[in-house]
């Protein structure tokens, strides 16, 4: 096993992006992934990759250049933020449709207005429906992780799907936490090489990428792409698996903390799972049956697995660190009630909005959210359904 | 496949700009797509394929083109194709571009290749234009060639910066209180020349053999290059089927549409017309013009015609400012 080093989560997903070494990168700055682009170019310009930069006069642009060189055939790589994700949103989906597996970290950073760089996880929630896979990251480990095993995902020859590694922006992309790389030539053969399928540079045999697909077609692309989407949890898992064996970490599509004997539970993502985790702790000593959901695998979302993780619960609350306006509810939570809600018996389910924009998610909010399960736990009627935490007025 | 018998015979053996001769060339182009009755922008891709002696990669931006040529299961298109969005023909190419540099660095691709850019004026001088000025100044090796119809066809004839003054189209269209388009149209060309890219050209399928010609030089150049061309369009032109042609010559005559090419900063034009002929003749067969010859409307007749002379006289006397490669003083 490689030792234990101090890294941020940026430079976790710099150097996983440089064993496995894209052909093209293309990316514009932002706050807070720049800096993986600042790492990865160092590398580049001292020949420790093999990959041509692109560096694009926009988001639109960058994500535009990932799809013609991922079409044109080879590994390509790239990263953004925010209001970079949210330029790039029509490419997302065009990238999908034409199956590319573009690898991208994203260091989640709240949405304008009020223009924020702080951590939230509202831009790529927004984009959770482009038919991407989207990865999600608790700490600089799993972000290394998540990254390197991102590239064999999405290049699996039953996904080839473009994929998210997302990490928490400042939180987690920029705080330096002890954390182990793989060993070089394990992590090289474990990511292996790429051959694109059909690509365009082949001039002996002519494709047409993009074409007009009228409405007699449309809708069995659309269902091809869904069922791709369907076969990617198992390749998700079994990959994840595999990565044990350069590593000695295994991973799944979700963690579940001291969950199977529990009688409630949080569910929630990326960095606020470490906090949470800390205060089951404390209510375990006490004697209270706790436990957290941590979704890894958020896009495709296993809802069949995420079911029989929480079914036997009593309550749950699941924090979103996003808000989806006028749908009720957070984006988080109404996967997890979706999961459930044809089971007969199955728990009261409660949603917190917390730290937005930056706001920290402190151990108290957890407490009171324990609390507030086991409460409910013992036949207290749910007295809001859903509310912001940590939030004046 | 023909590109490859043509790259194997290397560039002396292009084939020579006669009809005869190019006749004999297998299209990279097919028919059968469901471009418009009269449609200069599928001649304009014929000649822009036929003059390549490279095999091409081709990246085309939504509009009339992409939509008209690629309805699946079929392809006009015998040359890699790619089309991504509407406005980022120009950063597709220079993606594909880039995979092709690092691909041919790293041993793993060998063949010798170029990257081309259609889009139209829509695509190229307004939504498409922050894409296409960062490629050019990234100095991608790709050719990106605006056929400039003057509005937005595809999607009914609405006005583009590319429009000409007074045009009626469907979304500055001539009333009691306005009479079409009230601004000159953007000068896309010379905003590419203002890059400082090696090639830069503006071509008309009027004249075939420059247009090729054009298109072979800017082949053999490495680095970013641009070259506008006219595209008449009968629907939003409001004119015959059958003068396409005729109206790209006229562009010429009148010198709306200067044939003219700056390479390495140089300007040179390259047909100049025997005798400059009155705008009119360029604006009089077109209905989306037919306002401004009502006599109230004199003044945009006036101010057309005063926009070209300056813009004509701006460019001879730009072609004065170096001396031609080739010739001495």
């Amino acid at each position: 096993m490689s030792r234990m080093i101090a890294a941020t989560g940026n430079e976790a997903i710099a150097n996983a992006m440089r064993l496995a070494n894209p052909d093209v990168c293309s990316a514009y700055p932002i706050t807070p992934a720049t800096e993986i682009m600042h790492i990865f170019s160092g590398y580049a310009a001292n020949g420790e990759v093999s990959t041509e930069m692109l560096l694009a006069e926009s988001e639109h642009s960058a994500m535009s250049a990932c799809i013609g060189a991922a079409a044109a055939g080879g590994r390509v790589a790239t990263a953004t933020s925010s209001q970079g994700l949210a330029l790039m949103w029509e490419l997302l989906f065009i990238a999908s449709g034409m199956r590319l597996p573009i690898v991208m970290g994203v260091c989640n950073r709240a949405l304008s207005a009020p223009i924020n760089i702080g951590c939230d996880h509202s831009d790529s929630m927004g984009a959770r429906d482009c038919g991407w896979i989207q990865l999600y990251s608790e700490n600089s480990q799993e972000a290394f992780d998540n990254m390197l095993q991102a590239f064999r995902i999405a290049e699996h020859m039953d996904v080839r799907l473009p994929i998210m590694v997302c990490l928490d922006g400042f939180i987690t992309s920029h705080s330096i936490e002890s954390m182990r790389w793989v060993d070089e030539s394990a992590a090289r053969a474990f990511v292996g090489g790429y051959q694109q399928s059909i690509p365009l540079l082949d001039i002996a045999k002519p494709a047409s990428y993009g074409p007009l697909i009228l409405s007699d077609m449309y809708m069995e692309y659309r269902k091809v792409h869904e069922q791709v989407m369907a076969k990617v949890p198992q390749i998700v898992s079994q990959i994840g698996a595999e990565y044990k064996g350069v590593s000695g970490r295994s991973y799944g599509l979700f963690e579940s903390y001291r969950l199977e004997d529990a009688e409630v539970a949080i569910v929630v993502m990326s960095s606020a799972a470490g906090t949470t985790k800390d205060v089951i702790d404390r209510y375990r000593e006490k004697g209270i049956r706790a436990g957290l959901l941590k979704p890894r695998l958020y896009r495709p979302f296993p809802y069949e697995e995420i079911c029989r993780a929480l079914q036997h619960l009593k309550a749950v609350a699941v924090l979103d660190r996003s808000d989806s306006f006028g749908a009720s509810f957070g984006p988080l939570y109404l996967d997890i009630v979706a999961s459930l809600c044809n089971q007969p018996q199955k728990p009261v389910i409660i949603n917190k909005v917390f730290g937005l924009g930056g706001r920290d998610y402190m151990p108290d909010q957890a407490e009171q959210t324990l609390d507030e399960l086991i409460r409910i736990a013992q036949g207290a009627p749910v007295t809001c359904a859903k509310e912001y935490i940590g939030v004046r007025g | 496949m023909r590109q490859r018998i043509y790259w194997s015979k290397g560039l002396n053996m292009l084939t020579p700009l006669n009809l005869k001769e190019l006749s004999k060339q297998p299209e990279l182009f097919a028919p059968g797509h469901r471009m418009c009755t009269g449609c200069g922008a599928p001649i304009v891709v014929r000649m822009v394929m036929m003059a390549a002696q490279y095999p091409l990669v081709v990246a085309n931006a939504t509009g009339c083109l992409e939509v008209s040529t690629s309805i699946a299961e079929y392809t006009s298109w015998k040359t890699p194709w790619i089309h991504n969005a509407f406005e980022n023909a120009a950063a597709t190419i220079a993606g594909v571009e880039t995979m092709y540099r690092s691909l041919k660095k790293q041993g793993k691709i060998n063949d010798e290749m170029r990257f081309i850019a259609f889009g139209g004026d829509g695509g190229t001088s307004d939504i498409g234009f922050q894409s296409l000025s960062g490629a050019m100044e990234r100095g991608h090796d790709m050719t990106y060639i605006c056929y400039d119809n003057g509005a937005y066809m595809n999607t009914g004839i609405q006005r583009s910066s590319a429009t000409p003054f007074g045009a009626d189209t469907t979304t500055c269209p001539v009333g009691s209180e306005s009479q079409g388009k009230q601004q000159q149209r953007k000068d896309l060309t010379r905003i590419m020349a203002a890059h400082g890219i090696p090639y830069v050209a503006q071509a008309s399928p009027s004249h075939w053999q420059d247009l090729m010609r054009k298109v072979r030089k800017a082949l053999d150049i490495k680095g970013p290059k641009f070259i506008n061309i006219i595209s008449p369009c009968n629907r939003g032109w409001r004119t015959k089927t059958n003068d396409a042609i005729q109206l790209s010559r006229l562009a010429v005559e009148t010198c709306y549409w200067p044939l003219f090419e700056i390479e390495n900063g140089v300007t040179n034009i390259t047909v100049t017309p025997r005798e400059k002929k009155p705008l009119t003749e360029f604006l009089k067969p077109q209905g989306r013009f037919k306002h401004m010859f009502a006599p109230e409307n004199a003044w945009m007749l006036e101010a057309a015609q005063q926009h070209v002379d300056a813009c004509w006289d701006r460019l001879q006397r730009e072609q004065t400012l170096f001396v031609q490669p080739g010739t001495s003083e």
